[in-house]
């Protein structure tokens, strides 16, 4: 919001800087933005009077002579301004000075004359008629004839100001005017508040039979209007003028002009209507019909719906309520009677109707804040007041206030919220002891009316401040911000119990998970909790598929981020593809998030969010075992045991080199590599694709955590173990996974079997495989001896001849 | 005979001088010490010396094989060494060559980050409360005192799975779920993602933040500030300071944003902290007592603070990192520079 510094000196008797004040309102809660200092970027422009101006022949140029004051007689600039004249007082931008919009003008050569500088328009100094009159004509800034010579030009055309640009917290609508920002000046400065006059006086005329109801009171609280007759069309004086041009409206007739400056004044926009366009004598506040159309003052048309209210004569929308007026009945030059309407409209549907239609207004954006019945009463005085003042109109006898729906004759103006407080509650918040006398002398310049009793306080909030609601906790940040937050002694909670705290079991697993996938050579990554229909199409996850039960977001930003996941699949192999084009030819990344399962669709209850580990290996010198590496990692860390089983079905990775990963019997994730024809769709350059290899994996982290375990130490056999290696032949379609499991049947003792080697050659015959195990056997309560061994090694070979028709080579 | 022992020895020098190899050794050993050599052989001859001459001779041929063992002795050390010396020479290695290992990856920045300041809570005595990413209404805005129609909800804006359910746009969804588990005293801290459909330059849809709650009796704004003062001392170091300011959230009152001193040039004003020389980096305040209230917990007897604060704007202070994309593009050139302090 922005609020001229000279707007609120009308006010307050203002005593310090702009700067100083910036920092007052700042440490109250209210950050400027951007002080705007008007007067920067011109330097060395000043009044000059011209007092010699010859045509130079030949040219369109006129030789002058300034006198700048102090800064030099006898000046020599040329203009070609047709405007200027000899005793013309003119701003005169000397050698070496500056304009707004960074320009720097130097001495130079004319048509063969030096210049010594510039003699300036209203617009090349930044203005238009309504900051300073005479702005806008063509030519030389004519200024007043008492300006003085050499005085700065900011000094003389209103540059001298600073526009706060104020940045309010969404509890102080009560704020969102100049004179909301002065009660609050007037507070921190401890000044009186001058407030803006109100008082008016009503003629005899009545609009006779003249009505107003309001039928929708939820979306309007309050309803006023008043009538004024003898309208008088013309101009607004130079000071509203000036005001309104500061905070960024343009002048455009009288009437108008007070309507915007009170909602700049006093935070309450108003409408007027032309009566003579009404087409009946009455004005209804309701629900616009559905499909109902209208025009608004700019041209557009807005079909409308009953969640949209209007305000209607007898038979058609005439405003949209609160945004902006219709074209119809809009005050123009002819206009000799108007309705004035200062009314308070439900905030919240101000903001729907506004984003619904795409029509935001000043008017909306104060509604859409909120505006008290305060502001009401006191914007109809304020803007009556100004019609009298400025002898635009005489304000009639016809007043029509609506309160809920009502007839109201009474004020809100002195209804502010009363409640007790307590001294030592507004302390016990702080933690510090405020005085009493700054406490009650705090609260009665922010014009709380106070009674004390001891230590108990009956307090009344100003009726302007809707945002005091409860009592202590109001009154201490009342309180703290004028005395200052810097009062605040830090303290470390002296008086609390102590408590535990730290990770739970559970958190502690997960954070565990991790540093071991850390350990396996990853890197974490961080990937959002939603993509696109077209990021599961791209792994070719078929349409009825589980992974397409998907919580779709009902206002996406865009359609590329409007489904929640269910698999972390799409994000992994996001982050593998972008890390190949930045040339990061291989790598390991993992995520430990959730996936968003819905327990029913349409959603009506919340979804079940899974934490699922996704990874991803890529690069030359990984593999499938490399992968499946890093899954028995994690196994041997959280003291599980893994199995493997061909996995066909997984849409997006190879049928031939995936696996599902199984724990206690159960699916609990996957590994493999990503199938040939994902791989090819990939927007990967060349040369990479090419090269490169990407596994991709998934854990159901819930199930994993389900099956771990409580660490329990095993005693250790006071005998070693032995280990033997066994070269076996056996059939091209045998897998190691079977042999291994048919080793440790034939044997109890068998403490491990792996695969060390595998070899074909024609001496071994086409179709078969030498396989070699290394196999570690444990002894019981007693030692391993030869014997032993070679039982074991003759009863493995017996069963894997038995069921595998495997031989020793 | 004593000439026998002398040239035996004069011998024994020579030999002893030619030795260069093992071979040589053992030749020397053989010849000189042993069972059969040549000083046992003088041994046995001294049979056919005088009688009366023999003790001397004994003597003399005993010292000729203490030396010759002696001399053998260090010969053989000394072979021992240059051969050990030779092994050394023949097996040295460049090693300035790359190093073997394993590689190890790390945690993203974020959860670094995250992992520091949960550390520092619990330290405090705060539990750590995961809450859910998607919440109904009720938890999100309606308890935290941000009623339907409230213009705070403006401030926020929020992804829709329903009218009721959404995308938590703050963790202090957490403050309401652990209340109605937990009466005071509570310390809970509530970190993870939320998401906002605000996206620009400098806004993330999705991004994460932490939220601390105090309720206990006589539970005061000094103590958020003595707290958060040691919090933002144990993340950005000792020296830094925090001062208050006035600010708004729906569910605290008083409501404070609480900046740091700029660690950076230690308030003096510099680029980081724009020339201010402080830092915005939290926002808390006293716990409202309609939250308190719409929890059962009477605010008559209890009273708290709450504070919430963005992880990835720690994260960026801490590391120097100047764009938040950087922490959603996951480069292994940017991931792989992190590592626990």
């Amino acid at each position: 919001m922005k609020v001229p510094f000279s707007w609120l000196k009308e006010y307050v008797d203002i005593d310090i800087s702009a700067q100083e004040l910036q920092d007052r309102l700042f440490s109250c809660g209210f950050e400027v933005e951007e002080l705007i200092d008007l007067s920067e970027g011109i330097d060395r422009v000043v009044v000059g009077e011209v007092t010699e101006c010859v045509p130079q022949e030949g040219t369109h140029l006129f030789l002058c002579k300034i006198d700048a004051g102090p800064l030099g007689k006898d000046i020599e600039i040329s203009t070609g301004a047709p405007n200027v004249y000899q005793g013309m007082k003119v701003a005169a931008a000397l050698d070496d000075s500056h304009l707004p919009g960074g320009i720097h003008i130097k001495a130079r050569k004319m048509q063969g004359h030096m210049s010594y500088g510039m003699l300036c328009s209203g617009e090349e100094l930044g203005l238009n008629d309504d900051l300073f009159p005479g702005s806008e004509v063509y030519g030389l800034l004519d200024l007043p004839g008492d300006a003085v010579n050499g005085t700065p030009i900011q000094d003389v055309v209103g540059l001298r100001d600073y526009i706060f640009d104020i940045a309010l917290t969404a509890n102080r609508p009560d704020c969102n005017s100049v004179l909301g920002i002065a009660r609050e000046v007037a507070a921190i400065l401890d000044k009186p508040l001058k407030a803006p006059a109100t008082d008016y006086t009503c003629s005899d005329y009545v609009f006779e039979g003249f009505k107003v109801a309001v039928t929708a009171p939820e979306f309007c609280p309050r309803y006023t209007a008043h009538g004024v007759h003898n309208i008088r069309y013309g101009q607004s004086p130079q000071w509203m003028k000036r005001y309104l041009a500061l905070c960024g409206l343009r002048s455009i007739s009288v009437i108008v002009d007070i309507t915007n400056f009170v909602m700049l004044e006093m935070g309450q926009p108003m409408h007027a209507f032309d009566l003579d366009q009404l087409e009946s004598s009455q004005i209804l506040v309701r629900r616009a019909a559905e499909g109902e159309k209208i025009v608004t003052l700019d041209g557009k048309e807005f079909t409308l719906n009953p969640e949209n209210l209007v305000i209607c004569d007898g038979t058609k929308p005439e405003c949209l309520a609160g945004i902006m007026g219709g074209k119809s009945s809009g005050i123009t030059q002819e206009s000799r009677e108007l309705l004035l309407e200062c009314a308070k409209f439900e905030r919240d549907n101000i903001r729907k109707t506004s984003r619904a239609l795409g029509q935001s207004t000043d008017s909306s954006s104060h509604y859409e804040r909120g505006v008290s019945e305060y502001t009401v009463e006191l914007g109809m005085a304020r803007a009556l007041h100004l019609i009298q003042e400025l002898g635009c109109g005489e304000v009639s006898s016809s007043h029509f206030d609506i309160k809920n729906g009502e007839d109201f004759t009474g004020s809100v103006m002195d209804a502010g919220y009363e409640f007790k407080g307590t001294l030592s509650g507004i302390n016990r918040i702080l933690g510090i002891e405020v005085p009493a006398d700054t406490v009650l002398d705090i609260l009665r310049r922010l014009s709380f009316k106070v009674e004390r009793d001891g230590d108990s306080l009956l307090v009344k909030a100003p009726a302007y401040r809707e945002d005091i609601e409860i009592g202590d906790p109001d009154l201490a940040e009342e309180v703290i911000r004028e005395y200052g937050y810097d009062h605040i002694v830090p303290t470390f909670v002296q008086d609390a119990t102590v408590t535990s705290g730290g990770l739970t079991p559970e958190q502690e697993r997960k954070a565990k998970l991790k540093r071991c996938m850390c350990a396996e050579g990853f890197y974490e990554v961080q990937t959002l909790s939603f993509y696109s229909d077209a990021d599961l199409d791209a792994l070719h996850i078929a349409e009825d598929a589980p992974e397409r039960r998907v919580i779709r977001i009902l206002n996406p930003i865009t359609d590329r981020l409007s489904i929640m996941r269910t698999t972390l699949a799409p994000s992994m192999l996001d982050i593998v593809v972008n890390n190949i084009k930045m040339g990061n030819l291989e790598g390991r990344i993992f995520e430990l998030e959730n996936v968003y399962i819905p327990r029913q669709l349409p959603v009506t209850e919340l979804p079940d969010e899974i934490p699922h580990l996704g990874f991803a290996v890529f690069g030359n010198d990984e593999d499938f075992f490399t992968a499946k590496g890093a899954v028995e990692g994690l196994a041997e860390e959280f003291g599980l045991s893994f199995e493997y089983e061909r996995a066909q079905d997984i849409p997006y990775l190879h049928p031939g080199i995936s696996a599902y990963i199984l724990c206690g019997g159960e699916r609990i994730g996957y590994v493999g590599k990503l199938s040939n024809l994902v791989m090819s769709e990939l927007k990967l350059p060349k040369d990479s694709r090419a090269n490169h290899k990407i596994f991709l994996g998934e854990i159901d982290y819930a199930k994993l955590s389900a099956h771990v375990k409580a660490f329990q130490y095993v005693p250790v056999s006071e005998f070693p173990v032995v280990e033997r290696d066994l070269a076996l032949i056996a059939d091209e379609n045998i897998e190691c996974g079977d042999i291994e499991k048919e080793i440790r049947k034939a044997c109890k003792n068998v403490e491990k079997a792996v695969l060390f080697d595998v070899y074909r050659s024609a001496a071994i015959g086409a179709g078969k495989k030498s396989m070699a195990f290394k196999i570690t056997f444990a002894p019981e309560d007693k030692a391993l001896t030869p014997d032993d061994l070679n039982r074991f090694v003759k009863k493995i070979l017996g069963n894997l001849k038995f069921r595998l028709g495997i031989e020793m080579r | 005979m004593q000439e026998q022992i002398k040239e035996l020895r004069r011998q024994m020098m020579d030999a002893i001088g030619g030795i260069h190899s093992k071979e040589d050794l053992a030749d020397f050993w053989q010849n000189y010490l042993g069972k059969n050599g040549q000083v046992a052989g003088l041994m046995k001859n001294l049979r056919s010396v005088a009688k009366e001459e023999r003790p001397t001779m004994g003597k003399l041929i005993n010292e000729l094989k203490t030396e010759t063992e002696a001399r053998y002795q260090a010969a053989r050390e000394k072979m021992e060494e240059a051969e050990l010396a030779a092994r050394d020479r023949k097996e040295q290695i460049d090693i300035t060559m790359p190093a073997k290992r394993d590689r190890v990856g790390n945690l993203h920045p974020l959860t670094l980050t995250r992992n520091e300041m949960v550390n520092v809570f619990s330290g405090m005595g705060f539990e750590i409360y995961d809450g859910a990413e998607i919440e109904d209404d009720d938890h999100n805005f309606t308890r935290l005192n941000v009623p339907k129609n409230h213009p705070s909800r403006d401030m926020q804006d929020t992804f829709y799975i329903t009218e009721d359910i959404l995308l938590r746009t703050q963790t202090s969804t957490g403050q309401i779920r652990y209340m109605d588990a937990h009466k005071p005293p509570i310390k809970m801290l509530s970190p993870g993602r939320v998401f906002r459909s605000d996206s620009d330059a400098t806004h993330s849809p999705m991004f994460s933040q932490m939220e601390g709650l105090v309720v206990d009796k006589h539970i005061t704004l000094g103590d958020l500030q003595g707290m958060l003062e040691k919090f933002c001392q144990q993340i950005f170091g000792e020296s830094v300071r925090t001062r208050l300011r006035p600010s708004y959230f729906p569910f605290t009152e008083p409501s404070v944003e609480i900046d740091v001193s700029c660690f950076k040039c230690g308030g003096k004003g510099c680029s980081l902290c724009k020339g201010t020389g402080w830092i915005e980096i939290l926002g808390g305040g006293v716990v409202h007592h309609k939250v308190l209230a719409n929890c059962g917990i009477d605010p008559d007897v209890y009273s708290g603070f709450a504070f919430g604060i963005g992880i990835e704007r720690v994260a960026m202070l801490k590391y120097g990192i100047n764009n938040i994309g950087l922490l959603t593009q996951n480069d292994l050139r940017f991931l792989k520079q992190f590592r626990e302090v």
